[in-house]
């Protein structure tokens, strides 16, 4: 690989370094091989769908476990591996762990790394010590380590080619998202938003790790890297200083805005996508103002890092609805015209679908018909209040006051869905998407910051929507109307990545530990097995040998480890548990395991 | 509990007399054993002998918890219950239950005295090995929790000896201006 330096100049919007266009040409044409899962997202539109299709919708009820793996590691396992070519590269939480698995001679282990971390920094990981996978570029596999830093290590050996520091974990600042590699660069988020960490998306030069441009969520225009003119939100330039005016005071630098979801990039558009996370504290009595560009879709030029646009979903957030879920980017037509669109399931359970050319709005739907804390987005273009959503009072923990609990809010926290990746299918057009379905009572009170400690400020009870014992969905959705098209039901969250393939099947994990796989255009299960634990990992698929493998990890945790492990409070206690406040611990207990499914051998 | 043998090979007088102690001491282990799920914890006996403006304390002098028969609870149960589920839960898990990775602290609470929960929750604990990878942090200069030590250990108190459930007290005593003094005071005024 020829290996030439980008020119520094950071406003230079159109170079196309020789070296950067083929880092970029290798991993898109890798990444459009199906027989391999390149990025953690499998493709750059984030659709996680796959063109492979030996195992179909009539012969997936035949399939086997192959094999498994065991990660030796316990806590809750996000994400899913990458394959490339005969090797698999298999992930860990803390103390995270990466494990090159020869495919081609009996899963055997290449190499295993560990990184040395201050344990220190597992407290500070708001919901379990998780990580949500690798990424690949320019022969290094790039691991964002529980401690903020990045590391690339050799693909072939694991050797530690360098090492960026991103953030310090003595303030709360912790890594767990997945790296994305775009063109020469590695861009990283960042997780903290309940210890006051002032978030940032991060690019560093793939080469050599040296960062190459860091976008704050808040903060002053050349923290936010903003063009005050040229930079827009829906349709128009955001002005000067369209962050610090939302904040009160210097609140901005405990502000949160944390980056933690997936990223995607439209290599047509140079534009890359992705999400921001609650303002920090979980008391907006405290932090008066929108709170920009907390909760936030940002489109950025990846060589610069400056925004083209913004669109803030949940302005001054009252219910902790992060904005980081996944962005899938996808080509349809809208009344009868061609649109590149962004299609995003939001914590605030809205479905939105946007144009990521320039960020227009063009759909906001409730994905989960229980949504109440907002009566939809004002979709009217002239009214002052187009593209925010309406927010009925009742359940405004900010109208409400301090020490008010506010009841039967829908949904809880943990949002319609959190960070577990919808799937999208060319073929049907339809979005697969696992979901919670669980509502809460809110109450926020004041508190102080300290750096380095959780910076709440809200008490939270979660429990199913009154009268429904399921605490999850799993979903089929139309992006270009905004309806449910089909939707099944589950005791619990679903809290596992979707794969959705050309074989007219679509994988998900439950928290149970089932692999399930459900009919694409119907929904109806076509087969499901248990693994030894339960599932928040993403499902993946590749071929290796003319054979067709789906693989998971399972190893229950996360934030739906600690919120069901014992059950939801029944706020009928005494009156007899129900299934929807069953305890995930009766299910399934800790520990990590990689399960790869095949079909028999014929 | 079954009844206790006494050695054959002991003289008789000897015997009769080990017996009556033996079954005194059975006698009182019964009391206790029956007594244990209603009125002991880690630091014993968690009944309420002193009110000291909202604050109760046991006959230790260790902060406890007053629920009336109505089922109003006392200031530091229902304060404890929502600092709880602010700082705590997010590893603890909601209402004291635990989570897939850290204790149940009604659980915890039924052997460890409120010495020990004071200094843990202020010093954290590690639990590191190749098993396992479990800390908690230090939050003895967090304010929010260092602040609220004795609401949250009266809250959890009375979780592991279930005198309140799993869901948010309907009914609480009112703030007292001592609370709110010295609340203001350790909170300081950043906010």
């Amino acid at each position: 690989m020829r290996k030439v330096l980008l020119a520094t100049s950071l406003g230079a919007l159109s170079v196309f370094a020789a070296g950067s266009a083929a880092a970029n040409d290798e991993l898109i044409r890798m990444s459009q091989n199906p027989n391999e899962w390149v990025m953690p997202t499998g493709d750059y539109a984030n659709t996680r769908y796959s063109k492979l299709k030996q195992i179909n919708s009539s012969n997936v009820g035949k399939l086997q476990a192959a094999w498994t793996f065991s990660t030796g590691v316990l806590r809750g396992h996000e994400g899913g591996p990458l394959i490339l070519g005969n090797v698999m590269y298999v992930h860990t939480p803390f103390p995270n762990k990466v494990y090159a698995l020869d495919l081609s001679n009996e899963n055997k282990i290449i190499w295993t790394y560990e990184p040395k971390q201050d344990p220190n920094v597992i407290p500070v990981m708001c919901c379990d010590t998780v990580n949500r996978g690798l990424a690949y570029g320019d022969g290094k596999i790039f691991l964002h380590q529980a401690d903020d830093k990045l590391v690339a290590l050799n693909a072939k050996n694991g050797n530690v080619e360098w090492t960026a520091v991103n953030g310090d974990p003595s303030k709360g600042q912790t890594g767990t998202s997945a790296p994305m590699v775009v063109k020469d660069k590695v861009l990283v988020g960042t997780s903290g938003g309940e210890f006051g960490v002032q978030c940032s998306m991060t690019a560093y030069n793939m080469k050599d790790g040296k960062q190459a441009w860091k976008a704050y969520s808040e903060g002053p225009d050349d923290q936010i890297m903003v063009d005050p003119e040229k930079t827009t939100a829906l349709g128009k330039p955001i002005g000067k200083d369209s962050s610090l005016k939302t904040w009160e005071g210097d609140q901005w630098k405990i502000g949160g805005g944390c980056t933690w979801g997936w990223i995607a990039y439209d290599p047509s558009l140079n534009l890359v996508y992705y999400g921001s996370g609650n303002p920090s504290t979980w008391n907006p009595k405290q932090r008066p103002g929108d709170n920009k560009w907390s909760m936030t879709i940002f489109a950025r030029n990846p060589d610069n890092g400056m925004a083209k646009w913004v669109y803030q979903m949940t302005p001054h957030d009252e219910w902790d609805y992060d904005g980081v879920n996944e962005m899938i980017l996808t080509d349809q037509s809208i009344d009868g015209k061609p649109r590149k669109l962004l299609t995003h399931f939001d914590r605030n359970g809205l479905g939105y679908t946007l144009d990521r050319t320039d960020g227009e709005l063009l759909v906001a739907q409730k994905y989960d018909p229980k949504v109440n804390w907002t009566t939809g987005v004002d979709m009217n273009k002239s009214s002052p209040t187009f593209g925010r959503p309406k927010v009925v009072a009742e359940y405004s923990t900010d109208q409400n006051g301090e020490d008010h609990n506010n009841k039967g809010i829908c949904p809880a926290a943990l949002g319609s869905k959190d960070e577990q990746p919808a799937a999208y299918s060319p073929e049907t057009q339809l979005f697969y998407v696992p979901t919670n379905h669980v509502c809460m009572d809110y109450e926020p009170f004041k508190v102080s910051y300290t750096a380095g400690q959780p910076y709440v400020g809200a008490t939270l009870s979660m429990y199913p929507p009154p009268g429904e014992t399921n605490m999850g969905n799993f979903i089929a959705w139309d992006g270009k109307t905004g309806k449910i098209v089909w939707s099944n039901k589950e005791q619990f969250s679903v809290w596992s990545g979707a794969l959705a393939t050309a074989g007219n099947v679509v994988f998900y994990g439950t928290l149970e530990g089932y692999l399930k796989a459900v009919d694409a255009k119907t929904g109806k299960e076509l087969y499901k097995f248990k693994t030894p634990s339960g599932i928040i990992g993403n499902v993946t698929t590749y071929e290796q040998n003319g054979k067709q493998y789906i693989a998971v990890l399972s190893g229950v945790g996360g934030w739906a480890g600690i919120g069901l492990a014992a059950g939801l409070t029944d706020p009928t206690d005494g009156l007899g548990a129900v299934g929807g406040y069953a305890a995930l611990s009766n299910y399934t207990a800790l520990g990590g395991t990689l399960t790869v499914f095949a079909l028999p051998q014929q | 509990m079954g009844f206790a043998h006494a050695p054959g090979d002991v003289p008789s007088i000897v015997e009769d007399e080990l017996l009556r102690i033996i079954c005194l001491l059975a006698a009182a282990a019964i009391l206790l054993a029956a007594g244990g799920n209603a009125f002991a914890d880690g630091s014993g006996d968690p009944t309420a002998v002193k009110n000291e403006d909202g604050k109760y304390l046991d006959k230790e002098g260790s902060p406890t918890y007053k629920i009336q028969p109505d089922g109003t609870v006392d200031w530091y149960t229902y304060s404890g219950y929502r600092r709880y589920h602010s700082d705590c839960h997010v590893c603890h898990g909601p209402d004291g239950m635990g989570s897939s990775y850290a204790p149940a602290l009604k659980d915890s609470l039924k052997t460890m005295s409120y010495g020990d929960f004071l200094s843990t929750v202020a010093s954290g604990r590690k639990n590191v090995s190749t098993a396992q990878d479990n800390v908690m942090p230090a939050f003895g200069d967090n304010p929010n929790v260092a602040c609220h030590m004795d609401d949250i250990y009266v809250y959890l108190r009375a979780r592991a000896n279930d005198a309140v459930g799993r869901v948010r007290p309907a009914k609480h005593e009112d703030k007292t201006k001592v609370y709110a003094d010295a609340e203001d005071s350790c909170m300081g005024t950043k906010h």
